[in-house]
């Protein structure tokens, strides 16, 4: 914030920041079209897509038939012909009809065609638990996506980043699928949605926390889990640094290694299962590259490996304060053995 | 029990509230008969100029299905689903679309994409390797070939959907086999299609088989295209080897769409006389008999007789026909037979806008494995093809 006066902050909420930046990418650009079920008049199931519908017409913000694969494939044609499709997949596991669409098309037409044919759509997954929700409103798909080349993997945890990284995902001439960690659709930060912070571009992990002691490495609704870990740190004496990835795709090797290289180690943390997850290949990238410089072993928290849980039971699944702790300790090994 | 004799029979249940036919079924049901023009008086009424523009197109075609299939066994091609026998409707497809008009392939239209003018060898290279789509879609309004099924239909929807809300004059054709109208894309593009009332048209050529599967285990519905109904858009059944209703019935159907009536679905009957590609051995699951009986509905054959038997063809206009066939034939053959030159960098030039750090990291490592090998990258590809021969 850099004019108190011209930037009037209030307490916003991230779904009110993913709405404010489809507004103003619509009000920017005629080619921007929002789509999806109950996106228009009803706003969306999570409010997100409230009013463009009555701002823009329903030919802007369009309520389609109930069927995944055929949004995303009626997307793919929209941007053949020239427009910016944002379409929304309403759940997580909603979003699996939809994959061959996405893979087979989406990710793979401006290789096909080399280049004559980008695919600047943006895919919105609501994704992730903590909300109490039944089975197939939880999941956590992204090592499914960050597996598909031609795919920008893109979560935000905070209120600004939901509006800077959506705007950029929106301008980008690749196709985005853009996560949005739903249980933070309610976490609120004093932002100012009259000027909203500069567009981020897609790409860069951020340092949230500084620390000197060991990384945490976590992205989407597992940074404010992390951010709570290391303040419970510190009573034991381990300084944490937390990194929130910001875009899994492409991933930042620099600031998560410069991160790595000066604490020697290193906790990957996040809700989707651990086995060949986006952990999998965080942990073997960063001891690839630092591997002289680190104390421990990468370690993982994750989600266990079974399909999500039901919500009454989803509270032993999901990465806890606890859980993270208990990593942090074990990065003493050395010291142990 | 019946529910009279239940305690409280006074009872009398209401009709659900909301319910009420959307759409009178009737004018969207296809003829029981496939449409014919050939050999009927109806084509007395067509334009001759176009009569004989289908003959030759359609003895074009058989020539590159001919030239195409010879170049999979000289190893130049890696696989080509041929269109004999489908001739009609591959040309038909292509004729009826105006220049501004997208055309949506499947894997087996390449025939139809040529006919709309895409350089031949353009056309091919899917086929032949040396990359996925050889040409630029937008420049020839021709959507890459897709080889899934019917997941070109919803692109159709999509693009014929956003032409019209920029206010352009533009019909999107969308080709798919009867095979393909199993899959989830197909009804989910038919569906999205009506219920925008999208400027497109669905061709489902139906040849009998998807690979070996006849279409009797492919579907319980009385035509394919009764399926039409469902979803609120009239069905059409046209003889798909007679080229004349092909193109008059697709005419009509593009028309329709271009002044806002919405959507169409046409089920032409025809039939793959080759296999499903030159690597299928068809007489594992069909007789020659059958075979047979189609060689006498031959497209080019029916259309050849009628246009003969009225006059409008002599042998000098057919041997013309032949001749430029013939001579396209050649061409295509002479350009195919060169080595196709590849870039082993371009492996990366297109995978995003901008490349990724991890690209860039990969590109150098295959740079330095190409100088290894000695020389540029281009040489590296050759080498390559050298040592496979």
């Amino acid at each position: 914030m850099s004019t108190a006066t011209a930037r009037q902050t209030k307490p916003a909420t991230m779904a009110q920041a993913l709405q404010r930046a489809m507004r103003d990418a619509m009000a920017e650009d005629p080619t921007v079209h929002v789509m999806g079920e109950d996106v228009g008049t009803l706003g969306g199931v999570f409010r997100v897509t409230d009013g463009l519908a009555k701002e823009f017409g329903e030919e802007r913000c369009t309520d389609t038939p109930l069927a995944e694969a055929g949004i995303l494939g009626t997307a793919v044609g929209m941007a053949m012909y020239g427009l910016r499709p944002v379409v929304e997949m309403q759940f997580d596991a909603f979003a699996y009809p939809a994959f061959e669409q996405l893979i087979s098309h989406v990710a793979r037409m401006r290789n096909r065609t080399r280049g004559a044919m980008p695919m600047p759509i943006t895919v919105r997954v609501p994704y992730g638990g903590g909300i109490g929700g039944v089975e197939h409103h939880s999941d956590s798909s992204e090592a499914y996506y960050m597996a598909t080349p031609g795919l920008h993997v893109v979560t935000p945890a905070t209120v600004e980043d939901a509006y800077g990284l959506l705007r950029a995902a929106i301008a980008s001439d690749d196709p985005v699928v853009f996560l949005e960690p739903k249980r933070l659709y309610w976490s609120k930060a004093d932002w100012s949605p009259e000027a909203p912070a500069a567009v981020e571009p897609i790409g860069r992990a951020v340092v949230r926390r500084p620390g000197r002691s060991a990384t945490l490495i976590t992205y989407g609704p597992s940074t404010p889990v992390c951010m709570e870990a290391a303040d419970a740190a510190q009573a034991e004496g381990w300084d944490l640094e937390v990194v929130d990835l910001r875009s899994l795709v492409p991933f930042d090797d620099e600031t998560v290694c410069a991160s790595v290289r000066r604490t020697g180690r290193a906790v990957v943390v996040h809700e989707s299962g651990g086995f060949a997850g986006p952990g999998a290949e965080i942990a073997a990238r960063v001891s690839e590259r630092c591997f002289h410089h680190l104390e421990a072993p990468v370690l993982r928290v994750a989600g266990f490996d079974i399909p999500y849980p039901p919500p009454m039971l989803e509270r032993h699944h999901l990465p806890g304060v606890d859980r993270i702790l208990d990593a942090v300790a074990r990065l003493q090994w050395e010291a142990e053995s | 029990m019946t529910v009279q004799e239940r305690p409280g029979a006074a009872y009398q249940p209401t009709p659900p509230p909301a319910w009420r036919p959307r759409t009178d079924p009737a004018p969207l049901l296809p003829d029981a008969e496939p449409y014919r023009v050939l050999g009927t008086d109806a084509v007395a009424g067509a334009d001759p100029q176009l009569l004989l523009r289908l003959y030759a197109e359609l003895v074009r075609g058989r020539r590159y299905n001919a030239q195409a299939t010879a170049l999979t066994k000289q190893g130049r091609l890696a696989v080509y689903p041929s269109t004999t026998g489908q001739e009609a409707c591959e040309i038909a497809a292509a004729l009826v679309l105006e220049e501004q008009d997208w055309l949506f392939p499947s894997y087996r239209d390449t025939l139809a994409a040529v006919a709309r003018g895409l350089d031949p060898v353009e056309a091919l290279t899917l086929l032949r390797g040396d990359w996925h789509t050889g040409y630029d879609p937008r420049e020839h309004r021709i959507a890459p070939l897709c080889t899934p099924l019917a997941t070109q239909l919803p692109h159709a929807v999509g693009l014929a959907h956003a032409a019209r809300i920029k206010g352009d004059d533009v019909v999107a054709l969308a080709m798919v086999g009867d095979g393909g109208t199993s899959e989830g894309d197909f009804h989910e593009a038919l569906n999205f299609a009506a219920v925008w009332q999208a400027p497109v048209v669905f061709l489902v050529q139906n040849n009998g088989f998807a690979i070996s599967v006849p279409l009797a285990k492919q579907t319980a519905a009385p035509s394919l295209a009764h399926k039409a109904v469902g979803y609120g858009m009239p069905g059409r059944l046209v003889d798909g080897n007679d080229a004349v209703a092909v193109h008059e019935v697709l005419s009509e159907a593009v028309a329709r769409a271009r002044r806002g009536g919405g959507p169409t679905l046409v089920e032409a009957i025809t039939y793959r006389i080759d296999a499903h590609t030159n690597a299928d051995d068809a007489t594992r699951y069909r007789g020659d008999s059958e075979v047979e009986a189609w060689r006498e509905h031959d497209p080019i054959m029916l259309l050849e007789r009628d246009l003969t038997a009225r006059g409008l063809l002599d042998e000098d206009t057919a041997q013309a026909a032949k001749d430029a066939a013939e001579a396209m034939a050649a061409r295509l053959r002479e350009r195919m037979n060169a080595d196709p030159v590849l870039d082993p960098m371009d492996l990366f030039t297109h995978v995003y806008a901008e490349q990724t750090s991890q690209l860039r990291e990969q590109a150098e490592q295959l740079r330095a494995e190409l100088e290894a090998e000695g020389g540029d990258a281009a040489q590296g590809a050759h080498g390559a093809e050298d040592e496979a021969r």
